[in-house]
């Protein structure tokens, strides 16, 4: 998904001359087109994620459009209060992004793991969240990031992920995009993770529970009509996503069923436990060791469906 | 230079009577950069108030933000904003926030939080002359804002990239927040670090708006660096029982003692 991203930012960098990209010594074998196309929009700030962001902020501030990208959770809560206070607070025109959501970069370790970031960017006033599952919706959620106008999270995933959508799809920012119907159960998911959501629901099907596959690839906002049909007209919702279960798309999703007084006959969230992953592997071998995997997925949908 | 003068002691004043009656912090911060300011907005600085969005005009942050009173009575001087809106620092539905807030007219930029104001100011830089303008960035900083990290990150970035568009200047009062600067971080040898790191520096008197035009007026010190300005001064300055202390970091001046001082600022009595 970053190859895919970086062609397309360079694609839209090709017409747009707004667009500069500060790194922090971080996108070897991704970034150097860019690098080499555009030399006078293109800083690397050296391993300083505080500076990257400011220094973004202040290039955005002039009418730019600035790009800040890294890996995991360096350039969101290594640079928190410079997002907080400058990006956000002045509106500027910055994007974050970041390479490897979740537990992409596996066995790495918890340095490199991000599964907090939803949660906390999340709770910063004035900024768009994206977190786009396949490659098509990484180059839909790319051009819809340049379009926007101010703070924008973008949560990439890492490479080889396999498309869950068929196509190209019709994206908005802040409209969920539905991959399959079904009316017995709604999984919602985020990120990469929904290859497996839909080999759950694939399980599933065999059984007779036939689910809606919903990617909310946009966190914040969240698409509060998207939450309430599925809860009127399907038999509940479980959310999946690869992160901290506190203040991810569960939570999201959670506080707009409160705050409307919805009434799902079932609700689930799977996440990762409140715990620093500390375990050691690949990000599939992770997932599983958490039950987000296909078939964790599966036997959580039938227990939530049960109760 | 007469205007400068009386405009750095319309800040002093302006100062004690917002903090006065606000009953806030950071005088001594206002104090000791009155004179920088002065020579900023009178004589440096390419802003104009009727037309504070000019894209050409020079940029100014302030990244010691907590003085911000002081900057505020400077733009209500050069008609940035009413001085009315002075009256109401700090207040209840004011519109002037004890921190530099970049929604008054003629500020740039937002800070508080130490650390915040150079990386911007590089970010600008770098846009001025992407756009090819000559516009420059001024950015002020303390000497608890040379403490943080972000503010190395830029220093080092800014020589690495050349940026002699940029002007850093250092309201150089040798006094944080909990003590005398040498006590927790000492910037010394100041001169030769920052010199060490790219920067082009020159040391002047933070009180004299002689010595502050001439400097600022000069830059940049060299061709393809950015400039640093140690400017010595007193924290406080102006406000002798006050002067050169930590407490004028935190302590306003009294109801009892405001007319005294302020018939000092304005050298009516010795």
């Amino acid at each position: 998904m970053r190859a895919v991203f970086n062609k397309t930012l360079l694609e839209i960098a090709k017409k747009d001359p707004r667009i500069h990209m500060v790194l922090a010594d971080i996108g070897f074998g991704e970034i150097e087109p860019f690098r080499d196309t555009f030399p006078e929009r293109y800083y690397n700030v050296g391993v300083a994620e505080q500076n990257m962001t400011g220094v973004a902020c202040g290039i955005a501030m002039e009418g730019n459009i600035a790009v800040t990208y890294s890996i995991a959770n360096f350039p969101t809560l290594r640079c928190l209060e410079q997002i907080r206070n400058d990006v956000c607070y002045h509106d500027a025109n910055v994007k974050i992004v970041i390479i490897g959501g979740g537990v992409s970069y596996g066995a790495l370790g918890m340095s490199h793991h991000s599964t907090e970031d939803l949660a906390i960017m999340r709770a910063l006033p004035n900024i768009v969240i994206e977190v786009p599952c396949d490659n098509y919706e990484a180059v839909a959620a790319t051009h819809a990031m340049i379009e926007h106008n101010g703070p924008f999270y973008y949560r990439c995933g890492y490479k080889g992920e396999k498309d869950i959508h068929s196509g190209p799809i019709d994206f908005k920012i802040g409209k969920a995009n539905t991959v399959r119907e079904g009316n017995d159960v709604t999984l919602m998911f985020c990120g990469p993770i929904g290859s497996e959501v839909v080999k759950a629901a694939d399980m599933l099907k065999e059984e007779g529970i036939n689910c809606r596959i919903v990617s909310m690839h946009t966190i914040k906002p969240i698409d509060k009509d998207a939450i309430a049909d599925a809860c009127k007209n399907t038999g509940g919702i479980v959310t999946i996503e690869e992160h901290n279960i506190i203040g991810g798309l569960g939570a999201a999703v959670a506080e707009v069923i409160a705050d409307e007084a919805l009434c799902p006959k079932a609700f689930k969230r799977l996440a990762f436990p409140d715990v620093n992953v500390a375990k050691i592997g690949g990000q599939a071998w992770i997932r599983d060791q958490y039950g987000l995997q296909a078939n964790g997925i599966a036997e959580s949908v039938r227990a939530a469906l049960k109760k | 230079m007469e205007k400068c003068k009386q405009i750095a002691t319309q800040i002093r004043v302006d100062s004690v009577k917002m903090t006065n009656a606000a009953h806030s912090g950071h005088v001594g911060s206002m104090l000791s950069m009155a004179e920088i300011i002065a020579v900023l907005y009178e004589k440096i600085l390419n802003v104009d108030p009727k037309n504070p969005k000019a894209p050409d005009r020079d940029r100014f942050i302030l990244s010691k933000g907590h003085a911000a009173a002081g900057v505020y009575s400077a733009l209500a001087q050069k008609g940035f904003i009413p001085e009315e809106w002075l009256s109401r620092y700090y207040c209840d539905d004011g519109k002037l926030m004890g921190h530099i807030s970049h929604k008054v007219p003629g500020v740039e930029f937002s800070t508080g939080s130490l650390g915040h104001g150079l990386p911007v100011a590089v970010g600008m830089a770098i846009a001025a002359r992407y756009a090819k303008s000559d516009r420059r960035v001024f950015c002020l900083t303390s000497d608890g804002d040379m403490n943080e990290g972000s503010t190395w990150e830029a220093i080092m970035f800014a020589a690495q990239e050349h940026l002699d568009n940029l002007i850093l200047i250092l309201d150089y009062n040798k006094i944080q927040a909990l003590g005398f600067a040498k006590d927790i971080e000492d910037l010394s040898p100041l001169a030769d670090r920052m010199e060490n790191f790219g920067w082009a520096v020159r040391e002047v008197d933070g009180h004299s708006v002689e010595d502050l035009y001439e400097t600022l007026s000069a830059v940049p010190f060299e061709k393809g660096k950015p400039s640093f300005v140690i400017a010595h001064t007193v924290k406080a300055k102006g406000i002798d029982y006050l002067e050169n202390t930590v407490e004028s970091h935190y302590r306003f001046v009294p109801d009892e003692k405001i007319d005294g001082v302020i018939a000092k600022l304005r050298g009516e009595v010795k």
